[in-house]
């Protein structure tokens, strides 16, 4: 069978090896457009939340603490599933690498069901900003605002997690169909460096929305 | 063999042109789903040309407008919509996409030696996105246009305004993911896809030009996008982010907002540096002076141009401390752009000049620059700032920067490489009249409008005291002349498309990989992969080969 690094050469590379390269710097300049797509909305979290932490506190105490938690490990376990995949490429281990695949697209789900579990807490709590919004407390504006954020913050990253859930499932295909060894397994790399992004994204939202009104409950 | 020779003698093949990236395949979807980057500049050349004229026409219906002080074509709120299309339609869909989209995707790989950008189908994706962003917010003109200004200021664009901001808005987000594929094939493109011996010293200045501009469309891209979103999200939920009524900061959109909008004037003038960096050597026939100082220049205008934003905001309620540092780093900025003004000179300075006319747009571009660069430092002054704030003093500087850099130097560029691009001359003694024509147009369309300002004349107003009418006359008179100059240009383009003289390979007897192609350039630009021995510039070898050759 051919080499499959050879066959994936696009027209516009001299080698495989410049094509892999090229690939990497992309995928981590794409990786940093994200962190401030991201940044703009940390920012805004940040400046709201030390003009008005009262309110923000309070909005944090409304959160389901224990799901988020969960939540938290949950993605941690499919960062580690990812790697282990990566790793199975790397070594040319196809079958390991299907099933860390299938494992880290269904931890994935497991979170996304956590997460929409949280926002029809939300919903049944009358906590969804400029829907169905209900707080009585002097600070409501600004438990709002907290929501406003959550959701947008919240929401983008659920949407990266579907379109990696998207990414994982053409992976799997792929190694289904051999389009992978040891010589060549770019692609699972870039999804692995996406995936971790996302991951690691969370582990922050997790910070600034549960923790700081964890204690106030 | 011999029977075929008896039976019919070989007949001689008639003598086929080359086929080159134009005529390699044909037909509308040859176009539509190419992944040549040539054929993706073209593209991008027709659809801003198609909305730079599309916004220049607002331009030119204010100008009338204003030719009577109580104005009289319009009323005040078809006005305030003119100037927001004018400014929507000229910033993100001519201008951020003007130089690096056209002519960078276009010589870009070529001047780095590759037969490609990095990705070629990630590129073509970023034209499908900017004509969504663009038709978009023409839906938005369409339904009755926006009245917001280009700048979105909240609470108005988020509360108040009954005009389709969020069609437009939301056009814009789109186009900056075009922008921000652009900046990431590029930067990918530069780091990897070079020649084998062509080291960061021996790039072209345009190259470092154009990967400065990149990393500016990579990193404050996505924060307009975001703000962009924000705003989108308060209009359609009615929850408190910017607006104050509902608990929101409107001077934090100011922030946010500039951070990306000041660095997108880095966006639009870089390429321009980048242009008149390769015509002034060529026509100079010399090397570009001070190289380093130009290419690091360029990276230094990227980074402190990202600390710089506040200046907008100087009325705004900003602290003293805030408004005096970004005075500084404001300050700051026009050094590397002064190093850049100097080496420009110094390079023609004692060069062999010829005022082709591509170098008639590039002297133009230094001059208006420089004009435009030093009435900014009037800006970046804390107490001038608050006298000429939001008057047409702003819209004089910002003019000139913006069009008389940018403007002039894409045509610059167009005449430059037009003989690479369409294979053809264009008309010389035509070219050299309209380059001319923009110019004095230029200054008459906008020198007066420093006068105005300064007297207190604010932008964005419909009307005007009387004694403001001589100056808005004379305006107005140098917008029909500077309209006419983009008109001409264009006709002769196309006429020059199809009639023009053949073009050599290399008619300005330069330097640059992109000149060692044929004109025009084969589909994958070079038959081999050059090997590149040489610095950018480096007339004295060129002499040589073209002696042996």
């Amino acid at each position: 069978m051919a080499d499959p690094s050879v066959l994936a050469l696009r027209e516009q590379f001299r080698n495989p090896e410049q094509q892999r390269e090229t690939s990497t710097v992309g995928m981590w300049i794409f990786l940093v457009t994200e962190v401030m797509l991201f940044g703009g909305l940390f920012t805004a979290f940040s400046v709201y939340r030390m003009s008005h932490p009262a309110g923000f506190d309070q909005g944090s105490a409304d959160m389901e603490f224990w799901l988020g938690a969960i939540n938290t490990a949950v993605l941690i376990c499919s960062s580690f599933t990812m790697a282990m995949a990566v790793h199975s490429s790397e070594t040319g281990k196809k079958s390991r690498l299907a099933v860390f695949l299938l494992l880290t697209i269904l931890i994935g789900l497991v979170f996304l069901v956590i997460k929409f579990t949280e926002y029809y807490l939300h919903y049944h709590d009358q906590k969804l900003p400029g829907i169905l919004f209900h707080d009585t407390s002097p600070d409501a504006a600004y438990v709002q605002m907290f929501f406003v954020f959550y959701f947008l913050m919240t929401g983008l990253h659920a949407f990266h997690m579907i379109v990696g859930e998207g990414v994982l499932c053409a992976m799997l295909i792929r190694t289904w169909l051999g389009s992978f060894s040891e010589r060549y397994h770019t692609p699972i790399e870039l999804a692995g460096l996406y995936w971790h992004f996302v991951d690691t994204v969370w582990v922050f939202l997790f910070a600034i929305f549960y923790i700081p009104g964890a204690h106030l409950k | 063999m011999a029977t075929i020779s008896i039976a019919e003698p070989p007949r001689p093949a008639p003598a086929r042109p080359r086929l080159n990236y134009l005529t390699e395949k044909t037909g509308l979807m040859s176009w539509l789903f190419t992944t040549d980057h040539k054929r993706i500049g073209l593209l991008y050349v027709l659809s801003i040309t198609f909305f730079f004229f599309f916004g220049g026409f607002f331009a030119l219906l204010m100008r009338l407008h204003l030719l009577l002080p109580q104005g009289w074509l319009f009323g005040h709120e078809t006005y305030n919509k003119l100037f927001s299309m004018h400014g929507i339609m000229m910033v993100w869909f001519f201008l951020i996409p003007s130089i690096p989209n056209t002519l960078g995707n276009f010589v870009l790989p070529m001047m780095i030696g590759a037969k490609d950008l990095a990705f070629p189908k990630l590129n073509l994706l970023s034209w499908y996105i900017f004509m969504l962003g663009g038709l978009t917010t023409l839906y938005a003109l369409v339904r009755g246009g926006v009245d917001t200004g280009w700048t979105f200021y909240t609470p108005f664009s988020t509360s108040y305004s009954t005009t389709f901001v969020i069609a437009a808005a939301v056009g814009i987000l789109i186009a900056g993911f075009s922008s921000i594929l652009t900046g990431l094939n590029f930067i990918a493109t530069v780091h990897r896809m070079r020649a084998p011996g062509l080291t960061w010293y021996r790039l072209p200045i345009f190259i470092w030009s154009t990967y400065a501009t990149s990393l500016i469309l990579v990193l404050a891209t996505p924060v307009l996008a975001i703000t962009l979103a924000m705003i989108a999200i308060e209009r359609v939920f009615q929850v408190g982010i910017f607006d104050p009524a509902l608990g929101g900061d409107p001077v934090l959109f100011q922030h946010m907002f500039w951070f990306y909008s000041h660095p997108a004037v880095y966006i639009m003038v870089l390429p321009a540096m980048a242009v008149v960096s390769e015509i002034i050597p060529t026509f100079s026939r010399k090397p570009i002076f001070g190289y380093k100082a130009v290419a690091f220049s360029s990276m230094a205008i990227a980074i402190i141009g990202f600390l710089v934003w506040g200046h907008h905001m100087f009325v705004a309620g900003e602290s003293a401390y805030a408004a005096m540092t970004f005075s500084l780093l404001s300050y700051m900025v026009a050094i590397p752009s002064a190093i850049k003004v100097f080496n420009w000179t110094a390079t023609m300075y004692k060069g062999s000049v010829q005022l082709d006319t591509p170098m008639l747009y590039a002297i133009g571009f230094v001059a208006l620059f420089t004009i435009g660069g030093m009435t900014g430092l009037f800006l970046a002054a804390l107490g001038i700032d608050v006298h000429v704030t939001d008057t047409y003093f702003v819209i004089a500087h910002f003019h000139y920067i913006m069009v008389g850099g940018t403007v002039m130097a894409f045509l610059g560029g167009v005449h430059y490489w037009w003989p690479k691009i369409s294979g053809k001359m264009y008309p010389e003694f035509l070219a050299k009249l309209s380059a001319l024509t923009v110019f004095l147009g230029f200054n008459l369309t906008f020198f007066p409008q420093f006068i105005l300002g300064y007297m207190g004349m604010p932008r964005r107003y419909a009307a005007y005291p009387p004694e403001f009418q001589v100056l808005n006359v004379l305006s107005t008179a140098g917008a029909s002349i500077l309209g006419v100059g983009y008109v001409v240009p264009l006709i002769y383009l196309i006429w020059a498309w199809k009639y023009g003289e053949r073009a050599p390979d290399n008619p300005w007897r330069t330097t640059g990989l992109e000149w060692k192609t044929p004109s025009p350039p084969p589909k994958h630009n070079f038959d081999v992969t050059p090997i590149v021995t040489w610095n950018a510039y480096d007339f004295e070898a060129q002499k040589e080969e073209l002696q042996l050759g």
